[in-house]
């Protein structure tokens, strides 16, 4: 399998805090990867870095052997990179549909200035994916009425509807209840299924790294302490006493 | 209602507009296309307001827009109506376009301050630089002719009118139409997401930009009807109290829809003119008290009694 991103030396400072520290790593295509770690142990820092939020102190960030290292988050999402956050990013005023709108013109490229966002085909298409995601019976709702689980599964949607070549996701099953967790996982791998979407993400629970991950990452501290096939990463005597603090 | 009879209401209002200048009074008329002229002005605050942009100095462009057509009379001896209105909206492109570029990077108070600082900046040069501009005096617009024969000064006054119904009514379609696409909704975005629009793959910065040199526009095509109805133009339309009305007249419409600043303009400039004439020290006073009426009891502007009595409102 080809690389699709590869980070080399990526190091990032906050004041005297190292939040990524000399991270080499390489995502490969189609892979469906896991990063597990305690709070404060970098994740977040990752998807900012990559998708060029933050910028790295050292180090740069190829993505299919293009060095993205200063680009902007905006032209790294024009080259395919999509992410999801770990507090949703909605626009909150505005109907759950025309969210997704917006990004289904945004993958056009044709954000213009006659031709009405409303049109037939994208609302199509915008239902489809809401229907994915559990989410049809808000199409109409502002953003604003939504749950709490609801706003977490919009906010992957709108990354999913981008179609990219690699989808980040912060913590996707955040404020889900435990019971619900497994039932939103699996709502997100059968639509990512048959797509040949690379997918990150980020998570905090064990069970859902193993279960859904094929390739586990373990950050600890800014570093990434392990890294393999899941169910042996995450039996580590080591792993454990670093994410749950005890072993 | 059938959905093929929905247009009757608009085509009654529209020959109702049309067909005014035989029966209403001069003075009215005139308050009625002064009142759809700045109209146009206010759109373009509308239109900011969409993406949160609150700017203080919105009347640059307006002024802007006058000027050019202003000097277009006094140095090119233009006097053709369509050359001086294509003039105006050219300079309020041009000069928003130039401004843009720096105020486009600001928001919430230094995007208000900055433009405001901006007009005062034109309002100075307007004053001062009395050889070109006429200071104080101004410049007088001397009857334009729309390429017919010699008008009498009623039939003009009926003209621009209709010029500004028509010009305005195109103006106002094409703004809707821009509302309604996507365009128009990464206004609506921007106010509630920037990372999220970034991380769409738009660009907040041209979106924006975008916005503010279509209000620019809007802006100067407001000033030079305004010039021409009136027959005289002077720094006061660069001043900031102008700018403040055109934020005045945008809260009081209301920012939901394309109609809500003709609304608020027509209803403006009647409530002034009329405060005017019934206590000439005490208008500002009415119009303040309307304001907080609006704010307390309509937040969405008079245009919301529309909102109300349909179920959903257009873009
Ligand atoms: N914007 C910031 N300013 C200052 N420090 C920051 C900032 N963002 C992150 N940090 C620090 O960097 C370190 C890594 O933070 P990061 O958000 O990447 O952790 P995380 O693994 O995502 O944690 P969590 O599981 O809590 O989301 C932490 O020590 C955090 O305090
Ligand atoms: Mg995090």
């Amino acid at each position: 399998m080809s690389v699709l991103l590869e980070t080399v030396g990526l190091t990032r400072f906050f004041g005297a805090v190292c939040a990524l520290e000399e991270l080499n790593l390489c995502i490969h295509e189609g892979d469906m990867v896991g990063i597990i770690g305690s709070n404060g142990s970098g994740k977040t820092t990752f998807l900012n870095l990559v998708t060029g939020y933050l910028k790295p102190a050292r180090g740069c960030i190829l993505l299919a052997g293009r060095d993205i290292t200063l680009l902007s988050p905006r032209q790294i999402t024009r080259l395919g990179v999509a992410r999801s956050f770990q507090i949703p990013q909605l626009y909150l005023n505005l109907t759950v549909m025309e969210n997704l709108l917006l990004a289904l013109a945004a993958r056009s490229g044709r954000v213009g200035l006659w031709a009405r966002l409303h049109r037939q085909n994208w609302m199509r298409e915008g239902q489809e994916i809401l229907k994915q995601f559990n989410l049809d019976r808000y199409g109409e709702q502002r953003v604003a009425e939504l749950p709490e689980g609801a706003r977490k599964l919009l906010d992957i949607a709108l990354a999913v509807a981008l179609q990219p070549r690699l989808l980040l996701m912060d913590e996707p099953t955040a404020g889900v209840s435990t019971q619900d967790k497994f039932a939103v996982m699996d709502t997100l791998v059968s639509t990512l299924r048959g797509s040949s979407i690379t997918t990150v993400f980020v998570e905090h629970d064990m069970d859902v790294v193993r279960r859904y991950s094929r390739r586990a990452l373990v950050f600890d501290q800014g570093r990434v302490i392990a890294d393999g096939e899941p169910s042996a990463v995450l039996t580590d005597a080591g792993v454990k006493r670093a994410v749950l603090g005890h072993a | 209602m059938g959905g093929s009879l929905r247009f009757i209401p608009f085509l009654l209002l529209g020959l109702a507009l049309i067909t005014a200048p035989f029966v209403l009074s001069g003075w009215v008329l005139f308050l009625l296309t002064v009142a759809g002229a700045k109209a146009l002005a206010v759109l373009g605050v509308v239109l900011l307001l969409r993406a949160k942009l609150l700017t203080f100095g919105h009347a640059l462009y307006y002024a802007a827009g006058a000027y050019a057509a202003g000097l277009g009379v006094k140095y090119l001896g233009l006097h053709n109506g369509f050359a001086l209105i294509g003039l105006a909206f050219v300079a309020g492109l041009g000069v928003s376009a130039l401004l843009g570029l720096l105020v486009i990077r600001y928001r919430g108070v230094y995007f208000a301050l900055l433009n405001l600082a901006f007009s005062m900046v034109l309002y100075g040069i307007l004053l001062k630089f009395y050889s070109v501009t006429g200071g104080t005096d101004g410049l007088a617009f001397p009857a334009p002719t729309f390429g017919l024969i010699g008008l009498s000064e009623a039939s003009l006054r009926a003209q621009l009118y209709e010029l500004t119904l028509f010009l305005g009514s195109l103006l106002f379609y094409l703004t809707y139409r821009f509302f309604a696409s996507p365009a128009g909704y990464v206004l609506f975005a921007i106010r509630d997401n920037e990372v999220r629009v970034a991380y769409m793959g738009i660009s907040v910065n041209a979106a924006v930009y975008l916005g503010y040199i279509i209000a620019g526009g809007l802006a100067g095509v407001a000033g030079v009807l305004v010039g021409l109805s009136v027959g005289h133009i002077t720094p006061d339309l660069a001043f900031w109290s102008q700018s403040g009305e055109f934020v005045f007249v945008a809260i009081l419409g209301g920012v939901g829809s394309v109609f809500a600043p003709v609304v608020g303009s027509i209803l403006f400039e009647f409530v002034r003119n009329y405060a005017f004439e019934l206590s000439p020290y005490t208008w500002q006073m009415t119009l303040g008290a309307a304001l907080l009426l609006i704010i307390f009891f309509l937040p969405g502007g008079v245009w919301s009694l529309v909102g109300l009595a349909r179920t959903r409102s257009g873009p």
